[in-house]
C-alpha cells in the first residue's frame, strides 16, 4: 500500500489555485490592476468592496494581485523552461561525447555553481534594463547547473545500456539517440528538479521586483507592490501582507509539488513506505 | 592535510579567473558606459567632445580585451579597479562596507544553528510527534517565504506596532538595530538546519552501529552523544557552510530592506549609478567569499571525516 502522498496533494492544489487565478484574472475581478485608480478610496482597509484594500493610488489590491500571478508564473515557467533546454542539452551532449566538450561544460557548470544564481542574475539585469524579457533571460541563463548536472550523471549511467548501444548499431544519428532514447529515461528527476525550479524562479523575479530591477510599477508584479508597501506601512499594511502572501503560496505550491514529485518518482522511496 | 589545504586553495584561483573574466565581460556590453549616464541627467546636452574625453578619463575609449587583460592583471595585485563615482579605489570602497555584511551574516547564523539544529535533532527524535509536524510545516513554510516580505512584515510589527526595536539603519552598530535583519537572514538557513539534521539523524538510527550499540547495553544519553551526534555533525557542518557561503549573496535583498550599509547596499546603489568597477568588485567580493567558504568547509570535512580521501 502507498502512503498518502500529502506533499503531491497539497502542492498539486496551491499550485492548481495559483494557475487558475493568473488565467481566470478577467473573470475574478472586474477592475484593471493598472488604470483603475481613484484617489478617493486611497489606503482602504479590506472590506465588501476591496477585499485585499487598496494602496496609495486607490487600486484595488485583490485585482493587482490576481493579474500579478500572470507575471510570476511566465517568469517562473518560462525561464525555467529555458533553464531546462539549457541544462539538458549540456549535460546530455557532455555525457554522450565526452572529450574536451565534457571538460568544457563541466567547468562551465562549475563556474556557475560558484555565483549565487539571484547575484547573476542582478548582473544581468543591470545590463539589460528591467522589463519581463529581460527577467526571462536573466532567470533563465542563470539556473541550469542542477539540471545540467543531472542530465550528465543520467547519460553516463544509460549510455552503456543495450539499447542505446543498439540504436547506434542501427546508425541513429546521435542527435536521435540523444533525444529519443537517453532523454525519454531521465524525465523524472528532470521533472522534480524544474518544479522546485519554478519556485524559485518566482522568489527570484519578486526580489529583483521588490529591488527595483525587475518588473517596473505600475505593472502588478508582487515583488514590485511590495517596494511601493514598504513606504505606507504605518498606514496601510494590507498592502503588504496580500502581495507577499501570494508569493509564499505559489513558491510552497511548487516546492510541496517537486517534493511530492520526488516521492511518487522514486523507487526508493516507493519500497520503504 | 597541509598538502590537501593548499591544493584545495590553488583549485579556486582558475575558477576565480573565469567568474572575473565573465562579470567583465558582462559588463562590457552595457548599451552606454558611465560617461553617457553622467551626460544624460539633463542639464548636459550630449557634447561628444566631452563624452570622448570623459571615456578617456575613465579608461573606456580602449579595446575591451585590453580593458580585460588589465583588469585581470589588476586583480592579481588586489587592485579591482577605481570607482567612477568617488574616485576611490574599489577595495576601500568595499573595505568600508564588508564589515556591516560580515555582522549581518555572523548573526543570522548564529540565529539558524541555535535554533535550528537542536528542533530538527528533537524532532527527529520523536518522528510523527507534534512536534515533528510543526517543525517540518515551519521548514517547509520558512524555505518558500520570500525573506524580504517577512522582513518587511517583522519590520511591522516589532518597530512600527510594538516599537520594541528599530525599524531600520545601522544605530552606529548599536546591536539592537542588528536583531530584525539577522532574523530576516537567518530564516532560510534555519529551516535547511532544521531539515537537514532531522533528515540525518533519522537516517542514522537505522544504522546498525546504534543498533549494536543500544543492543550492547549502552545507555540512550551515551549513544546519542558518541555516535549519533558525531555523525549528524558532519552533514550539519557541510550544511552550515554551504548557507554560510551563500549568505553574502542573499543578504543583497535584506540590507537594502533594512538600509543596512553592508556590500548588499552598495552593489544596489552601485548598479543603479553603474558604477560598473564597484558592481563588479563587489560581485567578485560575493563569489571570492562563497568560493572560500566552501574550500574551508571540504577542509574541515577531511578533517572531521577520515573515510574522505585526502588525495
Amino acid at each position: 500500500m502507498r502512503r498518502f502522498n500529502l506533499n503531491l496533494w497539497l502542492g498539486g492544489v496551491l499550485t492548481l489555485l495559483v494557475i487558475t487565478g493568473a488565467v481566470f484574472a478577467g473573470y475574478l475581478t472586474s477592475l484593471d490592476p493598472v488604470f483603475d485608480a481613484n484617489l478617493m478610496h486611497a489606503e482602504e482597509a479590506p472590506n465588501g468592496q476591496f477585499w485585499f484594500g487598496t494602496d496609495e493610488q486607490g487600486r484595488d489590491v485583490y485585482t493587482r494581485v490576481l493579474y500579478g500571478a500572470q507575471i510570476s508564473l511566465t517568469v517562473g515557467i518560462v525561464s525555467q523552461i529555458i533553464n531546462s533546454i539549457i541544462g539538458l542539452s549540456l549535460g546530455i551532449s557532455a555525457a554522450y561525447w565526452g572529450g574536451w566538450w565534457d571538460d568544457f561544460v563541466n567547468g562551465l557548470t562549475n563556474v556557475m555553481l560558484a555565483i549565487p544564481s539571484l547575484i547573476f542574475a542582478l548582473a544581468i539585469m543591470a545590463v539589460l534594463g528591467p522589463g519581463l524579457p529581460s527577467l526571462l533571460i536573466a532567470l533563465g541563463l542563470t539556473n541550469w547547473s542542477w539540471t545540467c548536472r543531472i542530465a550528465r550523471s543520467s547519460t553516463l549511467s544509460l549510455k552503456g545500456q543495450g539499447y542505446v548501444q543498439a540504436a547506434q548499431t542501427l546508425g541513429y544519428s546521435d542527435i536521435r539517440i540523444m533525444a529519443t532514447q537517453l532523454l525519454p529515461n531521465m524525465v523524472g528527476p528532470i521533472l522534480v528538479i524544474s518544479t522546485l525550479g519554478i519556485g524559485s524562479a518566482v522568489l527570484a523575479e519578486a526580489a529583483l521586483s521588490f529591488l527595483g530591477l525587475g518588473i517596473r510599477p505600475p505593472f502588478p508584479s508582487w515583488g514590485s507592490m511590495l517596494t511601493g508597501a514598504r513606504e505606507l506601512i504605518v498606514v496601510a499594511p494590507w498592502a503588504a501582507v496580500f502581495p507577499g502572501l501570494a508569493i509564499f503560496i505559489t513558491v510552497l505550491g511548487f516546492n510541496l509539488l517537486g517534493d511530492g514529485l520526488r516521492d511518487y518518482l522514486d523507487p526508493h522511496m516507493r519500497t520503504r513506505q | 592535510m597541509l598538502r590537501f589545504t593548499m591544493r584545495r586553495l590553488l583549485q579556486m584561483i582558475p575558477t576565480i579567473i573565469a567568474v572575473a573574466l565573465l562579470i567583465f565581460v558582462i559588463f562590457s556590453v552595457v548599451p552606454g558606459s558611465f560617461a553617457s549616464s553622467l551626460m544624460a541627467d539633463g542639464k548636459t546636452a550630449s557634447d561628444p567632445e566631452l563624452l570622448a574625453r570623459l571615456n578617456e578619463q575613465f579608461g573606456l575609449d580602449k579595446p575591451v580585451y585590453i580593458r580585460a587583460w588589465e583588469y585581470l592583471s589588476g586583480l592579481a595585485h588586489f587592485d579591482l579597479g577605481t570607482s567612477f563615482r568617488t574616485r576611490e579605489p574599489v577595495l576601500d570602497v568595499i573595505n568600508d562596507r564588508i564589515w556591516a555584511s560580515l555582522k549581518l551574516s555572523i548573526a543570522a547564523m548564529v540565529f539558524a544553528i541555535v535554533i535550528g539544529v537542536p528542533l530538527g535533532f528533537i524532532a527527529a527524535l520523536r518522528p510523527g510527534s507534534v512536534l515533528d509536524s510543526i517543525t517540518m510545516i515551519g521548514a517547509v513554510s520558512g524555505l518558500s517565504m520570500p525573506q524580504f516580505w517577512l522582513g518587511l512584515l517583522l519590520m511591522y510589527f516589532f518597530a512600527l506596532v510594538l516599537g520594541w526595536l528599530p525599524s531600520f539603519g545601522y544605530g552606529g552598530g548599536d546591536l539592537k538595530y542588528l536583531i530584525l535583519p539577522a532574523i530576516t537572514l537567518g530564516v532560510t538557513p534555519l529551516a535547511l538546519l532544521a531539515r537537514t539534521t532531522r533528515a540525518g539523524v533519522l537516517e542514522i538510527t537505522n544504522e546498525d552501529f546504534i543498533r549494536t550499540a543500544h543492543s550492547k547495553g549502552m545507555s540512550n544519553s551515551r549513544v546519542i552523544r558518541w555516535h549519533l551526534m558525531r555523525n549528524v555533525m558532519v552533514l550539519v557542518v557541510t550544511t552550515i557552510g554551504l548557507q554560510f557561503g551563500s549568505m553574502m549573496g542573499q543578504a543583497v535583498v535584506i540590507e537594502k530592506l533594512f538600509s543596512w550599509p553592508g556590500i548588499g547596499s552598495l552593489l544596489i546603489d552601485s548598479v543603479s549609478i553603474r558604477d560598473i568597477p564597484v558592481v563588479q568588485g563587489t560581485i567578485l567580493v560575493i563569489v571570492l567569499w562563497f568560493l572560500l567558504i566552501n574550500t574551508f568547509v571540504d577542509i574541515i570535512y577531511a578533517a572531521i571525516d577520515p573515510r574522505i580521501k585526502q588525495t
